[in-house]
């Protein structure tokens, strides 16, 4: 690793001034910051940790949306009880990681093959940052990319509670991030289906399973959909065309789970 | 005798104390005072020309002591290969020189050609960072096949092909074998790949030398699984440093499997920097230098044809295979795949005509060579997956098959075509065996009811016979080995009756500490607790070759054996004395020495005590002490063998495979710790199942590793694995060596491979599938699926 | 340079890191703790778990300035105070959860941690809780074997 300068601030006006100078990176549960640094892939002046700020963390429920703060570890998550998304937390990574990881740093990072995105993208959650609020469908802009600009902190996830949901994920079998992974969810404005790990974009909606399924919503409905495998991410662990199966068969599997 | 601890006992391991109490010593937890750190400058490219490398900005930076590259070890020798093979036409395989450092070329990604020494890891990282190599990339050498064809195109110029050697074994068999197989009435045909592995011991390697200005001693700990041999190759071979003024430390190390049998550049390095500087110079591999740098395993694409008659009888069977040995030739590299795997072709069966083939290539990937199991491990599973293929082709079941050929109780001792004397085996008796602990009967219930939930249930068998217990030195000396293939031990009474013993068997993971002195209590009649364990350490021990081929026990214990009983020879000798007896009247039975006809005793302890205050001796007749050493060389390998089941559930949308049971019926021969033999038959269950599912180590065309990592190396974890199902109470023992031990380190590595593909075939075979390669990832099955429907 | 100080296996210590010095390092390198051992480069093996104010976590992925005022265990903290092995640690010797021992801290870790949570965990949830701590050993078998022995004892 580089050498750099750390810093633990107690607000996030504090972050978000720590976080000014050049270089410097927020760094939330480190546990994919830590090893690309590891792997002098990064070299920041400065690592911001958000980890002592109170104001990002805790999870409230109110009013249909379930609010979690963003230095909310994965394991927080996974034992509070909320249906499916605390199935998908309690199934990141393992459980050391899940007692470091947080959403906040998940969804700011925006792996590919990470699973907190399809829950945001399926449910069209809201994140929230120091500056302002940012739907899911705007948020996510190619792997390793997001809405985030330079510096901005995300305070907290704000989901809508579908009124069912599931998601499937396919691990691949080394890093047990998501082959695919599927995420159905059924919303009060209608269905939404998320998909992560498949596609070179990263996260995405797949539309026309969410128009069969507000037609129908049964796994039959999509039985005759076919996925593309344009466009599909090609690795040693599966084709585009695996990819493509996989997406329909984790969604038909979540749709009949939900 | 006490019971608890001696042979046949599990007494729990001594060893495990300082393990789960985090006071293990690995070598790199072994911090000497003043000691700075290596640091390795690694190829990006897979086959260059060094141009140039200027170090003169990495010089001047903070903490930076040296700087070697390899202009610096032109004057030393080459790490040699231990094994001279020659290929069919007589003719020497072709022996490039393996540096220290890369000089002139690199030759796969990860070749070390430059070393920086500083105070600290960050400082040398930071100089190695600073180092401007000029290097101009040619084309990779990565498919064996391309290597063999192109030889525009060379890992190494000066030999002018890429080709190692081309072995025929046994050369006289082929016109007889190839005849055999033109009459046969049907022929089974098979093309398959050995997948390439990565060894993984869990801790990687670390050396520290430490040369010491005053005495002119080198001194260097290191993951080694046989120290004895790493100082031979570093004296002998490489540095030219005096046997007597290098002392090996290997202490505990984090398992082998293979991966530290060898010596490598790094060790070479650290002891000529420690000389430079007059300082100790520790270096650890990060885990993504052990996956470029480690010699890996496997690596065969191989083409198999079984003849038999109409009624699944065996005629002959013949090999065509390129074996992959990477881009220098590792101590082992042209011994596994030849004769560690040749001469196992002929498998549990009754085999008249065998021919094999192997064309060993040059790429430029990393140093190919033994892996647990090691050549043994790629005969079986051709073997038997082509048996399997054949039995779908007659229509018979795959047990059937193979008790209709395999060689009978009765027939042993078995000379079998592929060149090798099996002593013992009873394999009809592991197939009863297996049947009974693998519930056979009930599996088609469990398939229906795996039906029922939409997935596909498959069982697969298999049978596996190993030569292990490596190995007769005078055999191997004929077959082309440069170092004989002895172990030795020293066992040491001390004064007050306790015992040291030196083995030359190094330990890490299978429990010495533990075992041995279950050998020397029985035979002694005393306390195991009262024994202790030395090895890993050249300087206390009088030789040793080390520990790889299931041979700690049946060569390395044997050696035990054989030096306690010239301990109670001499014991025998010390009581007659003090009994005033004749020797030939002395008996020894329980640790007591009596006179024969009489009342008169003396216990082991008080003999011991006499040999250390030997004041009335007759120095003409007895000397004082008690220590003796012995060497032990085998008659002959060992033939551990098993019968294996497999069950498995596929989900054909998805591919996946899982593991629904696994049961292994072992004749290992006599067993000393049954609670240590059946770890170790685990452990290869557990890595021979990773072959067969998940694990695979790829380089693309360019010769980048695309598998350098956790994150693309699978390896298996605990939910990928099933309880297994162990039995080693059918035996037969080694007829062959004192213990009648066979060895078990590697069974459940060989054995699993073919049972776990035989399952997943038998799981697909209705929809048309009859062979799939390792590993049968989701994605493979899944494809095989779609290609058959 | 940060001046940081934590409880260490009950034992208060304190000491000067760089930024970038992992929490293992500080371990190994400047408490001289080598039972926290380093098997991978990407946070895969959990050979160096440890406990952090009771949770656990892999020490190569933390930064030992973010250790700063906690209480981490060690397996050197890991034994009886009378220097004898804990139920875990016996179950692991008495059921052979080990062979060349360098994983065997990591599972020790990561046992304890599971049993604390879980007084009575299944087979499923026993090996999905060791799928950060990967042994080349053993085939996990005795392993699993260690851990339920343990529970039932701790019950």
């Amino acid at each position: 690793m580089h050498n750099f300068d750390f810093e633990k601030p107690s607000t996030v006006a504090d972050a978000v001034a720590a976080l000014a100078s050049e270089d410097a990176q927020a760094l939330a549960g480190g546990q994919t910051l830590i090893p690309t640094l590891k792997q002098r892939l990064a070299a920041p002046s400065k690592l911001v940790s958000l980890t002592g700020i109170a104001d990002l963390q805790g999870i409230s429920h109110s009013d249909g949306v379930l609010t979690i703060g963003a230095a909310t570890t994965h394991v927080e998550v996974a034992a509070g009880g909320y249906g499916s998304l605390s199935v998908l937390a309690g199934n990141i990574g393992d459980p050391a990681v899940r007692n470091r990881g947080t959403i906040g740093g998940s969804l700011a990072n925006n792996d590919p093959s990470a699973d907190y995105p399809a829950a945001v993208l399926a449910t069209g959650a809201t994140i929230n940052t120091n500056a302002r609020s940012i739907k899911a469908d705007d948020f996510f802009d190619g792997i390793f990319t997001t809405a985030l600009e330079e510096g901005e902190i995300i305070t907290s996830v704000a989901f809508p509670i579908p009124e069912a949901s599931c998601y499937e994920k396919f691990e691949q079998p080394a890093s047990r991030f998501a082959l695919v992974g599927v995420c159905v969810a059924k919303m009060a404005g209608g269905v939404r289906v998320a998909v992560t790990g498949a596609s070179e974009e990263g996260v995405h909606r797949w539309r026309e399973a969410e128009t069969a399924l507000n037609a129908n919503f049964s796994a039959d409905a999509i039985a005759d959909l076919s996925v593309s495998a344009d466009g599909l991410i090609s690795d040693l662990h599966g084709t585009p065309k695996y990819r493509a199966n996989l997406v329909k068969v984790l969604t038909a599997r979540a749709v009949a789970n939900c | 005798m006490p019971k608890d601890n001696g042979i046949g006992a599990s007494p729990k391991r001594r060893e495990d104390v300082r393990f789960l109490t985090g006071r293990g010593q690995y070598t790199d937890d072994i911090k000497l005072k003043n000691q700075c750190q290596a640091m390795f400058v690694r190829s990006q490219v897979a086959n260059g020309v060094i141009k140039s490398i200027d170090t003169s900005v990495a010089a001047g930076m903070p903490g930076v002591l040296a700087i070697f590259t390899g202009e610096d070890f032109t004057e030393v020798g080459g790490n040699p290969a231990g094994w001279l093979i020659n290929s069919r036409d007589g003719e020497p395989m072709k022996e490039p020189k393996r540096p220290v450092l890369a000089h002139g070329k690199v030759r796969h990604v990860g070749d070390a050609y430059a070393a920086v020494i500083a105070e600290t890891h960050e400082q040398a990282l930071d100089a190695a960072e600073a180092i401007d190599a000029d290097i101009d990339e040619l084309p990779a050498v990565i498919d064996m096949a391309d290597a063999l064809a192109n030889t525009d195109n060379l890992v190494h110029d000066e030999i002018e092909t890429n080709q190692c050697f081309d072995w025929g074994w046994i050369e006289d068999n082929r016109a007889a074998t190839d005849e055999a197989i033109k009459n046969a009435p049907h022929v089974t045909t098979l093309e398959l790949v050995n997948n390439r592995l990565v060894p993984n011991a869990m801790e990687t390697r670390a050396s520290t030398g430490d040369y010491n200005p005053g005495t002119g001693d080198y001194t260097l700990y290191t993951t080694s699984q046989n120290p004895h041999l790493t100082r031979l190759l570093i004296s002998a071979f490489v540095m030219g440093i005096p046997e007597n003024k290098l002392t090996i430390i290997a202490p505990d190390v984090g398992g082998g499997f293979g991966s530290k049998i060898y010596h490598y550049g790094e060790e070479a390095l650290v002891l000529a920097a420690s000389k430079k500087l007059g300082r100790p110079v520790a270096w650890t591999a990060t885990r993504s230098e052990a996956f470029l740098t480690d010699a890996h395993g496997r690596d065969h694409k191989t083409t198999i044809e079984l003849a038999t008659d109409k009624e699944g009888n065996f005629l002959a069977i013949r090999t065509s295979t390129l074996a992959n040995v990477g881009a220098y030739l590792s101590n082992f590299s042209t011994v596994t795949p030849t004769f560690l795997h040749g001469t196992v072709i002929s498998g549990n069966y009754t085999v008249p005509h065998i021919y094999v083939n192997l064309k060993a290539v040059f790429t430029n990937t990393a140093p190919v060579d033994a892996y647990r199991g090691a050549g043994r491990p790629e005969a079986t599973y051709s073997v038997e997956r082509v048996i399997d293929k054949c039995a779908r082709e007659l229509g018979m079941s795959p047990l059937e098959i193979r008790r209709k050929n395999f060689i009978k109780k009765e027939q042993f001792p078995f000379a079998t075509a592929a060149g090798l004397e099996y002593d013992s085996g009873d394999y009809h008796a592991l197939v009863d065996k297996l049947e009974e602990i693998a519930d056979f009967k009930g599996f088609a219930a469990r398939k229906a009811e795996s039906a029922s939930r939409g997935l596909l249930r498959g069982l697969g068998v298999n049978t596996y016979v190993e030569a292990c217990g490596l190995a007769p030195s005078n055999l191997a000396g004929v077959l082309g080995a440069r170092v004989g293939l002895f172990e030795a031990a020293t066992v040491r009474v001390n004064a007050t009756g306790n015992i040291s013993v030196m083995t030359g068997s190094h330990s890490h993971g299978q429990g010495h500490e533990t075992v041995f002195p279950q050998l020397v209590a029985d035979m002694l009649g005393m306390s195991a607790d009262d024994i202790d364990i030395v090895h890993g350490d050249t300087s206390k021990i009088p030789f040793g070759m080390g520990t790889y081929g299931s041979r700690s026990m049946s060569v390395g214990g044997s050696a035990i054996v054989k030096a306690t009983e010239k301990i109670i020879d001499k014991a025998s000798k010390i009581a007659a004395h003090m009994m005033e007896a004749g020797e030939g009247d002395i008996e020894f039975n329980d640790g007591v020495f009596s006179v024969t006809g009489t009342d008169k005793s003396v216990s082991f302890p008080e003999v011991a005590f006499k040999a250390y205050v030997p004041h009335d001796y007759p120095h003409d007749k007895l000397e004082p002490g008690l220590e003796e050493t012995a060497f032990y060389d085998p008659a002959n390998f060992t033939y551990p063998s098993g019968a294996y089941a497999c069950e498995v559930e596929v989900d054909p949308e998805t591919g996946k495979v899982t593991v629904c049971s696994m049961a292994a019926a072992d004749d290992v021969g006599n067993v000393i710790n049954p609670m240590i033999v059946e770890g170790q038959i685990q452990g290869g269950l557990g890595q021979g199942i990773g072959q067969a599912l998940v694990e695979n180590c790829v380089y693309n065309d360019d010769g980048q590793l695309l598998t350098g990592s956790y994150m693309d190396y699978t390896m298996p974890r605990a939910d990928d694995l099933p309880f297994f199902t162990t039995d080693q109470t059918t035996l037969t023992p080694c007829t062959h060596n004192p213990l009648g031990a066979k060895g078990c380190g590697e069974a459940g590595a060989i054995g699993s491979p073919p049972t776990v593909i035989n399952a997943v075939v038998d799981a697909l075979s209705d929809l048309g599938v009859t062979h799939i390669d390792m590993p049968a990832s989701p994605a493979r099955v899944w494809a095989a699926i779609q290609a058959a429907s | 340079m940060s001046s940081i100080s934590m409880t260490v296996n009950g034992k208060t210590v304190s000491g000067e890191v760089e930024g970038r010095t992992l929490l293992s390092q500080f371990l190994r390198e400047d408490l001289l703790l080598t039972g926290t051992h380093i098997g991978c480069d990407t946070s895969q093996c959990g050979a160096c778990s440890v406990h952090v104010d009771g949770k656990l976590v892999k020490g190569c992925t933390m930064l030992a300035v973010e250790a700063d005022g906690a209480a981490v265990t060690t397996i050197e903290g890991m034994a009886n105070e009378d220097g004898s092995l804990s139920i875990i640690q016996a179950a692991f010797q008495e059921h052979h959860g080990l062979q060349c021992g360098f994983c065997t801290p990591g599972m020790v870790m990561a046992t304890d941690s599971l049993l604390k949570s879980n007084s009575d965990p299944s087979e499923a949830e026993i090996r999905k809780h060791l799928s950060g701590n990967i042994c080349r050993c053993t085939g996990y078998h005795n392993i699993i074997k260690s851990i339920q022995a343990a529970a039932s004892q701790l019950g």
